[in-house]
């Protein structure tokens, strides 16, 4: 089963994917596209293979079997070199927990991929400052992340998944450790600058209500896709 | 819902006509459904009868004539002990979706294919509230009415996903009872 539809190429194609972690497999089957801009909900109980998903999607894991197609380039086949700069430049990556650097202040954690990329600590501090002014926590720039509350670190997170301008940001359970409004607070910025910036975000979440914030949503049940385009 | 109730907490605010209560009642409760004016005026009616609220006069602002209400003490001693009274939860378990998958296994149907597509039907009503709450300047009262849409919504689709994953069991349960 599959999730493929639509007419116009998709940014980023996955056929078939089977994973196994030891004797588990996490995938057997599945098929995701995710349109340039597109926000996709990818919801399942737990152990469906939603993260295992995402890992291949966002080349961060390479699927046993099957293809990772990205603006042309088969992720799954790509050397480890071109995958990690493409993580650099072209996607942007949260968890449920942001997995800020303890000892960076806020600021500082959201420029860092700007310095990795080359730009100088000045331009980086302001762009950061920038992101950190979308996701209202400018007030909270020169704080480190153990003084930040659960939604505060989430919002820095994104900031930092956002502040390189990629194409697709891979958002796993980002809002799993929040409570419903700051859930509903970081759901509202990363969906209002993801159209903003025109960047595609593919969304892990096990909870409907956010999966309500994506413009289409697919199940995944034991490593596949529960049913073609029916859940959108 | 208790519409008299309702229109009693309108008129807390002061003294209004029908058309004006319908008009705020709408406003209040925008994903409800809206009232009927000859449902206002009815209720307006026993209000009276019964005490609750009284004709505070009768003007016409250069339209029709219309008559106004204020609340009695009466009738605001009756909307406190409404307001603060508490709702029986859940006392009757009746549900059409709930209705549907017991008829549906009964009757030899395919209650998975039926829970398949009520879900994608509350995803995109969801996304619809979701969007609706979200917009740029959506007022209190849509937000909370659409909180509120969402959250049964999502009790609905984990009562679901729980029925979905006990069919087997259920169905066994059924078939022999």
């Amino acid at each position: 089963m599959s999730d493929i539809g639509g007419t116009a190429a998709p940014l980023l194609a996955a056929r078939d994917l089977a994973k196994a972690h030891g004797r588990t497999r996490a995938l057997d089957g599945a098929s995701a596209d995710l349109a340039a801009g597109e926000i996709l909900a990818v919801t399942g109980t737990s152990g469906s293979g939603k993260s295992t998903l995402l890992h291949c999607l966002a080349g961060i894991v390479r699927p046993d079997e099957g293809t990772v197609t990205y603006a042309g380039e088969r992720l799954d086949e790509l050397p480890e070199k071109r995958l990690s700069e493409l993580r650099r430049t072209e996607f942007g990556v949260v968890f449920q927990f942001g997995q800020l650097i303890p000892e960076l202040t806020a600021v500082d954690n959201v420029g860092l991929p700007l310095l990795l990329a080359g730009a100088g600590r000045a331009e980086a501090r302001q762009r950061a400052g920038e992101w950190l002014e979308r996701f209202g926590v400018r007030g909270q720039a020169e704080l480190r992340p153990g003084a930040l509350s659960g939604g505060q670190a989430q919002r820095v997170a994104l900031a930092r998944a956002l502040v390189t301008g990629p194409r697709i940001v891979f958002a796993d359970e980002p809002t799993g450790a929040l409570d419903s409004l700051a859930s509903e607070q970081v759901m509202t910025a990363l969906v209002g600058t993801a159209r903003e910036s025109g960047a595609a975000v593919v969304l892990i979440t096990h909870d409907a209500q956010v999966a309500a914030y994506a413009d289409r949503e697919i199940r995944l049940t034991d490593g596949t896709v529960a049913r073609a385009g029916v859940t959108a | 819902m208790s519409t008299r109730h309702i229109l009693l907490g309108l008129l807390a605010q002061g003294p209004s006509h029908g058309y004006d209560l319908k008009r705020r009642h709408d406003e209040r409760f925008p994903q409800a459904r809206p009232l009927a004016y000859g449902q206002v005026y009815t209720t307006l009616q026993r209000l009276v009868r019964d005490g609750l609220a009284e004709v505070d006069g009768t003007g016409s602002d250069g339209g029709p004539e219309r008559t106004a209400y204020r609340s009695t003490a009466e009738g605001a001693r009756e909307l406190a002990h409404w307001a603060g009274e508490i709702a029986p939860p859940a006392p009757f378990v009746t549900n059409e979706i709930f209705a549907k998958v017991v008829v549906s296994i009964l009757s030899g149907g395919d209650p998975e294919a039926y829970l398949r597509a009520q879900r994608a039907a509350h995803m995109e009503r969801m996304r619809e509230l979701t969007a609706l709450k979200t917009a740029k300047g959506a007022d209190l009262a849509t937000v909370l009415s659409a909180d509120y849409a969402l959250n049964h919504l999502d009790a609905d689709l984990r009562w679901m996903a729980t029925t979905a994953a006990r069919l087997t069991t259920l169905t066994a349960e059924v078939d022999t009872a």
